[in-house]
């Protein structure tokens, strides 16, 4: 692998985005990548915005994606999807959850939740799929399991062979739980591959 | 083995690779991790302490004994801590110990940006700094002999980008643990004037020696490139900085304090030009700078604030990025979550018109929209602190409050109590016990009754403490009964004196089924007044003009219910899984 692929994956604190990407950075891994992968803690967790930035390819230096060299954006809730579209590269792919979390800023009435975003994601120019996770979260079991869903969207996209995602989300989860999220990452990248851009 | 790990995973595996028997910290984001894992590995002895100081004493304590020990915290950690490490420093150890650092630049989760290298320079100690999670485990071990070899405390200096950053790693056997004989050396350890100022040129000499070491060891080392451009840097700003300038000559320090200025000094002489490239304070630039060496640095960055690959590109092309959509987006502040049983006693307080100075948790969140309750943070314990220098000077009928968690109260609150119970304040003190020390992630406390390696201890007694220091009136309440919880301040308020409530009861997120079904509105009588908005829980929201609650994100938790004049809000059975 030369060039190092970008993956940037955001949304609400409390949505599985942490365990999305460390399954994500350990299927590369068991790709034989090198890995960095960062993300932020603490407040931030609190129902705040989340961001977390993995990188993959021979060799990688920062922890964080430089502006505009983001090729995938991974979107748990649809209004972040607008906040981190300054790190996407020109030829970029956005993938987002169909699903809505006012900000308190929104649920006290001080805010506005932006009412067009699906038609400036369609005019950013950027290939958009828009994805009812929630739904196919259901269908596999359980409704959290919904970041296994984006990420086998996700997986549809990226050239890595389906073994490591596998190792990597059973070395996350056991039992039962392994296998709602395996149904849900199946569901999600199903989905991925019929999908049109 | 190949492993993709935090660098907090990291120092821990490197910890136990190099035989710590004795591990302490107390909680502090991004620290927080490196205790967590390390107590998973059986042969090491990991605690909570109650505070940073306790930690790094008992840490020490166990170094000068004879075996490995490892103390870590957040930079505002070794604020409390530093009263130990300063003369730790001139005593020296025994066994190898360490003490972590995780700072925070850009104040991610933190009060303050501090540059914890200051202090490795103010107390005279070695400082490493890794740039990456393979690093982290390395450099940990490295500490380890420096410390042994220079008999000396070492400070593992990490950043938040460092701690919870992944990267890969390659695991290592771990090595014999070794245990040095306790000698008992007065002269060494008992540090009283006589003693001390002989330690004292033990330590200025035993720096020297470092500095020597600085110069010749492999963690300081150049990655030869263009000659025009040299660039000094360490810790994550290498990352950042290799990114941006490709084809430069790097000086890659490892190991900061002491800086190795033979080498550095050679280095700027074979560049054109030279940069210095470090996060935060010019500690490296200043002390290159003060040696005659001609370098450039804050003229081309900042002092405030997290580096970047972007942030280099700006300052040193100018390049500003394109500006996409997100201008005019609703900010996504943080918040306390959905039947957080702090929320209800903010909404009494700000009926109250009490000042109230507040600690560091997830509390702290009540100073923010719409709650709206909190005069002041500062630090650990300045809540109580504080509150006794607001009761001398506003006017006495006015109602002072301090409030903290039961950590924090445990970590510094309770000399503070002392000191207004001896002084005669009329205050009131609100402990919010959730039982957990909640804001860093979950972790165990004196009030949960649990050791961080699952040991069963009775469960800390906040009453008998309150009575015992002198308290005039102490209760305990359930802070989701409101009402109750009403009474009781106000009677706290009027109490002429100290008083002290104790407002108990599990954090949401520990105890997430200490309710049972969720909230409806009925939309009959609902009167949309709006009430119920102005506690906050991000399970309501407002949609098309009318107050919705989101069956996913309720608690159940019923304090919009009994706040609704209307009694619009009712409990169902329906309960969503998870
Ligand atoms: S983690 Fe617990 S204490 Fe903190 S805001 Fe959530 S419910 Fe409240
Ligand atoms: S009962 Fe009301 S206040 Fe409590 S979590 Fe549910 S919506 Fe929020």
């Amino acid at each position: 692998m030369a060039e190092t692929i970008n993956v940037l994956i955001v949304g609400v604190g409390g949505q599985g985005i942490v365990a999305a990407s460390n399954v994500l950075a350990n299927a590369a891994l068991a790709a034989g990548c090198d890995v960095k992968q960062s993300e932020v803690h603490g407040m931030a967790q609190r129902g705040g915005a989340v961001s977390s930035h993995v990188r993959f390819g021979t060799a990688v230096h920062s922890p964080v994606i430089p502006l505009g060299e983001a090729q995938f954006l991974l979107s748990f809730e649809k209004l972040e999807t607008l906040r981190w579209l300054d790190y996407l590269a020109d030829d970029a792919m956005v993938i987002v959850n169909d699903y809505r979390i006012d900000p308190i800023t929104v649920a006290g009435g001080k805010a506005e939740y932006p009412a067009d975003i699906e038609s400036r994601l369609a005019s950013s120019g950027y290939g958009t799929l828009l994805i009812d996770g929630m739904k196919k979260a259901e269908a596999a079991g359980n409704f959290k399991s919904v970041n296994m869903v984006l990420l086998g969207v996700l997986a549809a996209r990226l050239d890595l062979p389906i073994d490591t995602w596998k190792s990597a989300i059973s070395r996350r989860f056991s039992g039962e739980t392994f296998a709602v999220n395996w149904r849900a990452f199946e569901l999600g990248r199903a989905a991925g591959l019929n999908a049109e851009p | 083995m190949k492993r993709l790990f935090s660098g907090n995973e990291a120092v821990a595996r490197g910890a136990f690779e190099a035989g710590v028997q004795v591990a302490a910290a107390y909680p502090g984001t991004p620290s927080t991790e490196i205790l967590e894992n390390i107590a998973q590995y059986p042969q090491i002895y990991a605690e909570w302490s109650v505070n940073e100081k306790v930690a790094f004493e008992v840490a020490y304590g166990a170094a000068v004994a004879g075996k490995r020990a490892l103390a870590a915290m957040k930079h505002v950690g070794v604020n409390v801590a530093s009263d130990a490490l300063m003369t730790a420093a001139y005593a020296g150890v025994n066994a190898g110990m360490v003490l972590v650092s995780a700072d925070d630049p850009g104040m991610h989760s933190s009060q303050n940006e501090q540059d914890n290298r200051y202090f490795a320079r103010f107390a005279q100690i070695p400082m490493l700094e890794p740039s990456s999670s393979a690093e982290a485990k390395a450099f940990a071990k490295l500490a380890f002999e420096i410390s042994e070899a220079f008999d000396t405390p070492i400070m593992l200096r990490m950043t938040t980008r460092i701690c919870h950053g992944r990267g890969v790693v390659e695991l290592e056997e771990p090595q014999p643990v070794r245990t040095r004989p306790y000698v008992k050396d007065p002269q060494k350890y008992v540090m009283m004037p006589a003693n001390a100022r002989v330690r004292r040129t033990v330590l200025l000499e035993r720096m020297r020696r470092l500095a020597e070491y600085s110069e010749t060891t492999p963690l300081n080392r150049v990655e030869e490139g263009d000659a025009e451009i040299g660039i000094i840097t360490a810790g994550v700003s290498y990352t950042y900085a290799r990114e941006v300038f490709p084809n430069a000559s790097f000086l890659k320090l490892g190991m900061t304090n002491p800086l190795p200025m033979r080498k550095i000094a050679e280095f700027i002489s074979r560049h054109r030009q030279v940069y210095v490239i470090e996060e935060l304070e010019p500690f490296m630039e200043e002390q290159i700078k003060a040696a005659g060496l001609n370098v450039r640095g804050t003229d081309l960055q900042s002092t405030a604030g997290e580096l970047s690959p972007d942030v280099l590109r700006r300052r040193f092309f100018g390049t500003v990025p394109k500006k996409a959509a997100g201008n005019d987006l609703p900010a996504r502040p943080p918040v306390m979550c959905a039947g957080c049983p702090h929320r209800a006693v903010f909404s009494v307080l700000r009926k109250h018109r009490a000042v109230v100075s507040s600690d560091i948790g997830c509390y702290t969140l009540g100073a923010l929209q719409p709650l709206n309750a909190i005069d002041s943070v500062l630090c650990m314990g300045a809540s109580i602190g504080m509150a006794q220098g607001y009761a001398r000077v506003l006017e006495p009928d006015r109602p002072v409050v301090a409030v903290l968690g039961d950590s924090t109260f445990i970590h510094a609150g309770i000399p503070a109590l002392v000191n207004a119970v001896y002084n005669r304040v009329k205050m009131t003190v609100v402990i919010l016990d959730n039982r957990i020390t909640a804001m860093t992630g979950h972790q165990e406390n004196p009030a949960s009754g649990k050791t961080l390696q699952g040991e069963q201890v009775p469960v800390f007694d906040f009453e008998a403490v309150a009575r015992a220091v002198g308290a005039a009136y102490v209760r305990t309440v359930d802070p989701i009964e409101t009402e109750a919880l009403e009474r009781a301040i106000g009677e706290a308020i009027a109490c002429d004196g100290v008083s002290v409530i104790i407002a108990s009861r599990p954090c949401a997120l520990v105890d997430r089924h200490q309710y049972t079904g969720v909230m409806m509105i009925d939309k009959d009588t609902c009167s949309e007044c709006r009430l119920c908005l102005r506690i906050g829980c991000p399970a309501m929201s407002l949609r098309d003009g009318s107050v919705v609650i989101n069956p996913d994100l309720c608690f159940g938790c019923s304090l919009c219910s009994q706040i609704c004049p209307k009694e619009s809000i009712h409990r169902t059975r329906v309960n969503v899984e998870g």
